[in-house]
């Protein structure tokens, strides 16, 4: 017999056995399950007596009915009746909530893991994204990054407008790159962003440029800037 | 056919579209009533419950940002509205639920035959279970939740999703061996 010898590997095998047996492992570990189940039987019998539970759950749950029709006809008086107060508006614009939720976002762990100088360089930043999401048409002037830093390549990049604050702050991290400056006093709610900390040469720029352009979710306009 | 998509709905909704509203409600329900009265062991709060549920969603789709499934988000949601009832539940009445749910019907000759149905006594035993334990085994087995949704739903990190899945596992066995059903594990 091919048992798995490694107790730790086994152990962790055997955990992804209720997720195997839901189908809900992803192809790599569903393939490294059914290696090590044919290979160890004792593991294969363990999986047995999961396939038994996860039958029975269904079973069970099955078993529990469905909610009556007092369940739907409360949700749609409780609907009419907010509408009947206050009439919904579009609301892919929802300035409190998109600022709220991306500045809990950080709060604590993504402040706790960073230096210090790091999480004030973060927080700036959050207050801009806040900024950027929340712009409209007229509205004041939202709050700046004055001091940029100057080393590095950097790209002048607008937003675009149904990009939330996650969205930004995403693509920035896949990126690797971090908002400085802006908004610019070139109109259009321009913000500058640094794609290294080192002179990267031109054509590399321009590669990392035109990637982003592509992420067209994000991005509404972006061009290499010295 | 191809239905509409959970996505498609949920853009729908957050324009004020009620017939989407309805869709969703049919796609769903059910399951997330099963979810909810599972928690809260009462169907006639579980119903108040889902109601609750869906008028969130309602009231708050333009937050849903598409990283999750709709179904883990929904999930989410109902999760926070049952705890949030039963935090308002006396703890005599938990306490006496609880009791019945793990009451061992073995003098009751009516259960008799059914103690001998090995299918009947593993579903009993999955009703004994911790409501903690009984969350993780629904929301994978029956609700088809990958480690990172249970996470998601639950609240925890997906190392702990895996821990707690095995001792809900290991919990399970020790309740069938105590009906008379050994499994050789763990």
């Amino acid at each position: 017999m091919n048992a798995i010898n490694k107790e730790p590997e086994r152990h962790e095998i055997e955990a992804l056995l209720p997720w195997h047996a839901a189908g809900t492992l992803s192809r790599r570990d569903a393939d490294r399950v059914e290696q090590a189940l044919a290979g160890d039987r004792e593991l294969a019998r363990r999986y047995d007596l999961v396939r038994e539970e996860l039958a029975e759950t269904i079973h069970l749950n099955e078993t529990l009915g469905a909610p009556s029709a007092r369940a739907m006809e409360k949700l749609f008086a409780a609907i009419d009746a907010e509408e009947a107060r206050a009439p919904r508006r579009q609301r892919s614009f929802d300035f409190g909530s998109r600022v709220s939720e991306f500045l809990s976002s950080l709060a604590p762990r993504t402040l706790a893991w960073s230096a210090t100088a790091a999480a004030v360089a973060i927080v700036l930043q959050a207050v801009v994204i806040a900024a950027v999401v929340v712009k409209e048409p007229g509205a004041p002037s939202g709050p700046s990054l004055a001091s940029a830093p100057s080393d590095g390549s950097f790209a002048v990049v607008r937003f675009a407008p149904q990009a939330t604050a996650n969205d930004i702050t995403n693509f920035l991290g896949a990126y690797k790159a971090t908002l400085v400056e802006g908004p610019l006093n070139m109109g259009g709610q321009l913000y500058r962003i640094r794609l290294s900390e080192t002179k990267l040469p031109k054509d590399e720029v321009g590669k990392i440029v035109r990637q982003m352009q592509s992420e067209s979710k994000v991005v509404g306009f972006i061009a290499a800037r010295d | 056919m191809q239905s509409t998509s959970d996505e498609v709905l949920i853009g729908r909704i957050a324009n004020g579209d009620r017939l989407a509203m309805q869709v969703l409600y049919a796609r769903y329900h059910v399951r997330v009533f099963r979810f909810v009265v599972r928690m809260v062991r009462d169907d006639s709060t579980a119903e108040d419950l889902i109601s609750e549920v869906f008028l969130d969603v309602w009231r708050q789709t333009g937050r849903f940002e598409g990283r999750s499934t709709v179904s883990t988000w929904l999930l989410a949601i109902a999760r926070f509205k049952a705890l949030s009832a039963l935090r308002r539940r006396p703890d005599e009445e938990l306490d006496e639920e609880t009791a019945s749910a793990i009451e061992d019907p073995a003098d009751d000759p009516g259960t008799a035959l059914e103690k001998r149905d090995k299918s009947a006594i593993i579903r009993k035993c999955l009703m004994g279970l911790s409501a903690e334990h009984r969350e993780v085994v629904d929301l994978v087995y029956y609700h088809e939740k990958s480690v990172e949704e249970v996470a998601e739903i639950v609240g925890i990190p997906e190392n702990t999703v895996k821990t707690r899945m095995f001792y809900a596992r290991k919990r399970l066995a020790e309740l069938l061996k105590s009906e008379g059903i050994e499994r050789g594990w763990p």
